[in-house]
């Protein structure tokens, strides 16, 4: 196959594609001539306004056909690789069930005086969050969600009791690097009480954190804005239900 | 377009979710919460917050409960402090006496009691009539609205419901006036994630929210008075919704009869099972809010939708059925009559099923034929919008042609974005020239047509049907509580004693005074009409 193609849309390298917008101006020749002008910006040519339909007084919507100028180059593209499988539920539960051989257990909660759970409620509870069901919807998951404003002591005490596998926190509202602080008190908490090789992962999460200071935080994982109950599921059985053989 | 069930069936199906309520209902009535005592507050007039924002209905009702508990509800010694307050002239001139003793009983300086005796009549009397200027401000805005109905009329069905969320009230208010000119029949301001966990209402007009817009008595304020100015100019009366669920239920309730809000969000097990609070908790607040509701003229939606986002469409189809009759239930009891009742479902069967829109038709005729005068609450897909949107254009189609086939009266607008980005201008443009084209092509198409007895529309509808009973049946053997904790809804296990908002709970003393609820017990100064 080549390593350079375009859209297809009846014929080989034929280059068409097509493409809805709104532009903020009422429905009249001008408006037309303005949508074929960004089409063409765009690198359409040539660009077909095959609909224009006025929505309100004040705005217009468009569908234009046309051909692509650009050239696809495919030994160029470049993927960022996510360092674990995105997985369903469907594998999730069944990779838990296969190779852990129980429930994992999970436990949630916001700590310092952060109240703000909608974190990990979206993570955690069943409603989820960006369409997809929160932990609590898994089988291979048991959830204990803590809730808001819980102290370090009492999140180690709970992680001891439960045999917490993971430890998820958030922490969405803070001042003065609060939620830095938080977490740190937190890992040393667990680095105290568990001996390496039996402390739950621990997971941080929350709109003002920077994913890439995992180390220096002494978690094992950053989750930050926009972070889906589907990802930390399949990061979850990732770490501690490895990916097992094929 | 109509089935045929058996009636002995039918009346079977409601004999039994009956009697697996009633236990609930006298469960509910054995109770009270901190939002009902709150709500109480705020009936009588107590608004507005401490510079931290905490509401001063929170403030008092959390320094009775600290000195003598609620078990005897906060009326009785809120009202006989009011009197202490007014004799000991502790209260500036012209300062509101609740809220200036909301004020020194935050700051510790005020000592309260139960009273008894004549002295305990004297605060129910006082009470009573504080919060029967409440109630009367509710019948009020009752008629209002359907003073306001009757200039602008709203005679089609179904109701176009569109959803607004910016966050900003501010923002929401010409994002809401574009829908109603859209052709939106009602407004629904999304509350922001997060809210029904809040042990309080927030205060004011809000302008930061996550995914949603803070319910607040000076939002609904804002947007029932841009709505009524959208009315006008259309010449059709816009309703307005919002949430009455999660820990504030019954405050919430109260700020929307308060300021003539015209439908609510209030499911009986919604919270329990998917916000994870008390069972006890979220059926003593419902009881209360629905009551509200009953007096002001409020139709409630009801959440059965949600148990097909989880549970399959097909195999939990009797379980919506039965929550159906459950909410039918509580909401009788609650006061609400059969126009009040949006109760709720969903097309939510996987498309990829054979005779997926057959089935689809099936539920939904099942709920219009078991409650033939409910408005309905019709769902669009959700869970099977992939991010294909021409495909989700087709599917919501297809539910505007279900919808329309069987009579459902308020239709939420499918959105071909759906799990793809908060719907944008054209998005919800399109999707109303989808409802519109179907309506127009198709909207009385059901008169032409009955499902045959035989048929497979009918022959699944009396199975779901069947179901529901057998489960009804189940559930009124082991307890309705039992049933939930176990996991029967939307597969969520919930605990009768588990929960958040358990701490919010206080059995009643046999002195309990509720004087917002003794003034529901009276009839309406005007008695409101079916708009």
């Amino acid at each position: 196959m080549s390593g350079v193609i375009r859209p297809y849309g009846d014929a080989t390298g034929d280059g068409m594609v097509q493409l809805s917008f709104t532009l903020p101006i009422p429905h009249d020749k001008r408006a037309e001539g303005a949508a074929a002008q960004l089409a063409a910006k765009m690198g359409m040519d040539p660009a077909m306004v095959v609909h224009a339909k006025a929505m309100g007084p004040d705005f217009t919507f468009f569908i234009v056909y046309g051909r692509v100028n650009h050239l696809v180059e495919l030994d160029r593209v470049e993927v960022v690789e996510r360092d674990f499988p995105l997985l369903t539920p469907k594998e999730v539960n069944a990779a838990i069930k296969q190779r852990l051989r129980r429930p994992l257990v999970v436990a949630g909660a916001c700590i310092g005086t952060d109240a703000h759970t909608v974190g990990i409620d979206a993570i955690l509870n069943i409603k989820g969050f960006a369409g997809e069901k929160g932990l609590e919807y898994y089988e291979g998951f048991a959830v204990h969600n803590l809730g808001a404003q819980v102290s370090v002591p009492e999140l180690v005490a709970a992680a001891t009791r439960l045999h917490a596998d993971a430890v998820l926190v958030s922490q969405v509202v803070t001042q003065r690097d609060a939620h830095l602080h938080n977490t740190t008190e937190m890992t040393a908490a667990f680095r105290e009480a568990f001996p390496a090789a039996r402390r739950p992962v621990l997971i941080v999460g929350g709109p003002r954190f920077d994913e890439s200071m995992a180390a220096e935080l002494g978690v094992d994982r950053i989750f930050g804005r926009g972070t889906t109950p589907g990802e930390v599921a399949s990061y979850l059985v990732h770490r501690i239900v490895g990916e097992g053989r094929r | 377009m109509r089935l045929r069930l058996d009636p002995g069936e039918v009346a079977r199906a409601r004999a039994l979710a009956a009697s697996a309520g009633a236990p609930v209902v006298a469960m509910a009535a054995a109770h009270t919460t901190v939002s009902i005592e709150r709500a109480v507050l705020r009936m009588a007039g107590l608004a507005g917050a401490d510079a931290e924002g905490i509401p001063w209905a929170n403030r008092l009702v959390d320094a009775v409960s600290e000195q003598v508990g609620l078990a005897e509800g906060v009326a009785l010694p809120v009202w006989h402090a009011l009197a202490e307050q007014r004799r000991t002239g502790s209260a500036p001139e012209g300062a509101d006496p609740l809220v200036t003793l909301a004020q020194r009983a935050a700051a510790g300086s005020v000592t309260f009691r139960v009273p008894e005796g004549r002295a305990a009549e004297r605060a129910r009397a006082s009470a009573v009539r504080a919060a029967r200027a409440g109630v009367r401000r509710v019948e009020r805005q009752r008629a209002a609205r359907e003073r306001l109905l009757r200039r602008y009329p709203v005679e089609h069905r179904p109701w176009i419901y569109l959803i607004v969320a910016t966050g900003d009230i501010h923002e929401d208010v010409p994002q809401a006036q574009a829908a109603a000119r859209e052709g939106a029949d009602i407004i629904a301001v999304i509350r922001s994630t997060g809210q029904s966990l809040l042990d309080y209402v927030p205060e004011g007009a809000t302008r930061e929210g996550y995914a949603g817009t803070y319910a607040t008595q000076e939002n609904f304020r804002i947007m029932r008075s841009a709505l009524d100015d959208v009315s006008k100019e259309l010449g059709r009366y816009v309703r307005l919704t919002n949430y009455a669920s999660g820990l504030c239920m019954p405050e919430i309730a109260t700020l929307a009869g308060l300021e003539r809000l015209d439908m609510m969000l209030n499911d009986s097990m919604y919270g329990i099972l998917f916000r994870d609070i008390n069972p006890v908790r979220t059926f003593t607040d419902q009881h209360f809010a629905r009551r509200v509701h009953a007096r002001a003229g409020i139709i409630i939606n009801t959440g059965e939708d949600n148990y097909l986002t989880t549970a399959d469409a097909i195999e939990a189809a009797h379980t919506v059925t039965v929550s159906q009759l459950l909410n039918e239930y509580f909401a009788k009891q609650a006061g609400l009559q059969d126009w009040q009742l949006g109760l709720g479902h969903a097309f939510e069967i996987n498309p990829e099923i054979p005779d997926s829109f057959r089935l689809e038709l099936a539920h939904a005729l099942l709920a219009r034929t078991l409650f033939p005068d409910a408005p309905l609450k019709w769902m669009p897909p959700t869970k099977h919008m992939t991010g294909d949107i021409f495909r989700g254009y087709l599917l919501d189609g297809f539910f505007n042609l279900a919808g329309a086939l069987t009579g459902q009266g308020i239709l939420l607008v499918g959105m071909m974005t759906e799990a793809v980005v908060t719907p944008w201008l054209s998005d919800r443009d399109l999707a109303l020239q989808n409802v519109r084209y179907v309506l127009n092509a198709a909207g009385r198409l059901g008169e032409d047509f009955a499902p045959a007895d035989d048929g497979l529309i009918a022959t699944r509808a009396r199975q779901v049907l069947s179901e529901a009973v057998d489960l009804l049946a189940r559930i009124d053997d082991d307890g309705l509580l039992e049933a939930i904790a176990d996991g029967t809804f939307g597969l969520m296990k919930r605990p009768a004693d588990k929960g958040k908002g358990l701490d919010g709970v206080v059995r009643r003393a046999p002195g309990y005074c509720n004087p917002v609820t003794d003034v529901l017990d009276e009839p309406a100064a005007t008695p409101g009409v079916r708009p």
